[in-house]
């Protein structure tokens, strides 16, 4: 903490010296952003039978549900008293918008996710209990819940209700994502957050963001079993991705052209933390490199007929670059709004930590353990092909 | 559905709502019934504070009382109470210059203004006890919470830790101890005003700048102030409900 004091500008309230969110909770709006975004492409394909996206279905709802395992680890890992977290379930401030997190977050796990996989993997999980042996068999037998009812009829009803799910599902993920713009959003002190368009830029980049991550996971999954590219596949899905892009883009403009013209009482100070210690993260990263080069990308691919290998590239490179322009965004938006103080007159700096409880190593393994579990989920529940999808 | 399913769903059901239950029953046990304070009752007070702006001679004695009376960590970036100087030139209003040297603990020694043209004050900030708390409505639990006699305060003890109500605060007002890794905040000297005491800060105040009032008794000199001061809070605009009343406060106050 010493060491900050020194790199203070201008004045800041002595409390506010010290940044109370650091980088994990970047991850927990970028995390829950991919969930959201992953969940809502899959049900692209179940709702709205985009066909051509089949290929992903299912590997987006892995990722999903690989994502939202870890989504509330970095909050735990962040609280001073994470022994006490399960009040939030128990004894509810019900006025607060942060005591809705357990509840959402449930509903969205258990009843939206782990279910609609549990069902669209039934067929599958009760094979391969009746083919296994050992362990597996008694592990297979338990995710089965020891019903081995395949029955055409049985099916049929769980592609009803995994379809009735999905519907519940996309509201379910506006929900949650919309839902972690609001606690930004909803804190009138801070002028770098408080914006009613806060819960919608967070649910268009979670879209772009998941979109974005399911095309590379696919990407790179196929090239790992050296399988071809359904290139039908990735066209839509970074078509889809541009359309997606294209919103979020706007919105993101619409709400810093409003804040200019508008040019508020925190205008001055936030016009220069944007010019001063966020103009790597801010303009370069987020708007340059992480927005302005994909979205350019993807749309010279709509716009001139190109080959290929060509077009794999472009895709593996605006995904990269989309991911990274949607941390910066969850960076700027977490960090950028305490940098400032809250009396405009003075900016503090985040000095992140390495190998402390809330440190860069941290963040670091649990970007890294959903990709750790989404590989397990894909060892135990295959994704490429099913009885509903063909091949 | 095969019966067994059913059952085992019945039964998992049936655990679960009766072991949650059985935990918050057991939890009410365990905490037991809170203990009564003799001869004060909350529902009969309303505290305030006002500061008078002309008054405040920038010593710092009250922060200094405030963290001994409140064990408040004495790092430099940990305060109930802290003071700000401002130097605001007239002819440029909204570019203050603000400093608050370690909070103001050692008061602001040596040199004299280096704008000769600037007007200069000290203003003394605390938490301003707001009846529509923004920091009361963000906490997950609970577990910070307005008192039937309007004073703000944490339970220590279910605390999470997780900063929301320091976000929250408009004014800077909480920051999380260090040693108990919950928020911590002004109490208003919860421990004495109950037994009839005024707050550390007041107590000790020189040229008596702050003054603790009652707004629910009639008898307290804070109405006469009131009555015949144009007084402001902090930030009107965060439509808080604060109520620590500024005499004289400047419009160039944060």
């Amino acid at each position: 903490m010493e060491s900050v004091l020194p790199a203070i500008q201008g004045f800041m309230y002595p409390n506010e010296m010290e940044l109370q969110w650091g980088v994990l909770v970047v991850l927990y709006p970028f995390i829950t952003g991919l969930v959201a975004g992953a969940f809502i492409l899959a049900s692209l394909e179940r709702v709205f039978n985009v066909d051509a996206i089949k290929p992903t279905y299912r590997l987006a709802l892995l990722t999903a549900l690989a994502f939202l395992l870890v989504a509330p680890l970095p909050l735990q890992l962040h609280l001073g008293h994470p022994e006490r977290s399960l009040e939030m379930y128990l004894t509810p401030h019900t006025v607060s918008a942060m005591a809705m997190f357990g509840f959402v977050y449930l509903w969205y796990l258990m009843v939206v996710l782990v279910l609609e996989v549990w069902l669209d993997y039934r067929k599958e999980i009760v094979l391969m209990w009746r083919e296994s042996r050992g362990p597996k068999r008694w592990l297979y037998g338990a995710m089965a819940l020891w019903s081995d009812n395949i029955s055409p009829a049985s099916l049929a009803l769980d592609d009803r209700i995994g379809r009735a799910l999905t519907v519940i599902g996309i509201p379910s993920a506006f929900l949650l994502h919309g839902y972690v713009g609001f606690i930004f959003g909803s804190v009138k002190a801070n002028p770098w957050w408080s914006t009613p368009l806060m819960p919608i830029v967070f649910l268009f980049s979670a879209i772009v963001s998941g979109i974005a991550a399911v095309m590379l996971v696919y990407m790179v999954t196929a090239w790992w079993r050296e399988r071809r590219f359904d290139m039908e596949c990735l066209d839509t899905v970074a078509r889809y991705l541009f359309y997606a892009f294209v919103v979020d883009f706007s919105l993101e403009m619409l709400d810093l052209i409003h804040r200019i013209y508008e040019a508020d009482e925190s205008f001055r100070a936030l016009d220069f933390m944007v010019h001063t210690s966020l103009y790597t993260s801010q303009v370069i990263l987020q708007i340059l490199v992480g927005t302005v080069v994909p979205l350019s990308m993807l749309g010279l691919v709509q716009l001139v007929r190109m080959g290929e290998k060509t077009r794999r590239r472009i895709y593996g490179t605006a995904g990269l670059l989309t991911l990274i322009g949607i941390f910066a965004m969850r960076w700027n938006v977490v960090i950028g709004g305490q940098l400032f103080s809250k009396s405009f007159l003075g900016y503090t700096v985040y000095k992140m930590e390495w190998a402390t409880r809330e440190g860069l190593l941290p963040a670091i393994l649990l970007l890294i353990l959903p990709f750790v579990i989404l590989a397990v989920l894909i060892k135990l529940l295959p994704p490429w092909g099913s009885q509903r999808h063909g091949a | 559905m095969n019966p067994d399913r059913r059952s085992f769903l019945l039964g998992t059901g049936k655990l679960l709502v009766l072991s949650t239950a059985a935990s918050v029953a057991w939890e009410a046990i365990v905490a037991g019934r809170p203990e009564t304070a003799t001869n004060y009752t909350m529902t009969d007070h309303w505290w305030a504070m006002v500061v008078d702006i002309e008054s405040c001679i920038g010593c710092g004695i009250c922060l200094r009382a405030c963290k001994e009376e409140n064990d408040v960590p004495r790092m430099p970036q940990y305060f109930r109470t802290w003071v700000e100087r401002y130097r605001v030139n007239p002819s440029d209003l909204e570019h203050p210059v603000v400093d608050s040297p370690n909070g103001g603990y050692d008061g602001f020694p040596g040199k004299g203004d280096p704008d000769p043209d600037a007007k200069h004050f000290f203003v003394p900030k605390l938490c301003n006890h707001c009846a529509d708390s923004p920091c009361v409505q963000v906490c997950p639990v609970g577990a910070t919470f307005v008192s039937p006699d309007g004073v703000v305060l944490v339970d220590k003890t279910y605390c999470l830790g997780c900063r929301y109500c320091v976000q929250a605060c408009p004014y800077g007002c909480r920051f999380i101890d260090p040693r108990t890794s919950t928020v911590d905040k002004c109490t208003l000297c919860y421990h004495r005003i109950t037994k009839g005491l005024t707050t550390a800060c007041c107590e000790t105040c020189p040229t008596g700048a702050r003054q603790l009032g009652d707004l629910k008794n009639k008898k307290d000199p804070i109405h006469q102030f009131l009555l015949g001061h144009h007084v402001l809070v902090l930030k009107p605009q965060m439509a808080t409900g604060a109520k620590v009343y500024y005499n004289g406060l400047d419009g160039s106050v944060r």
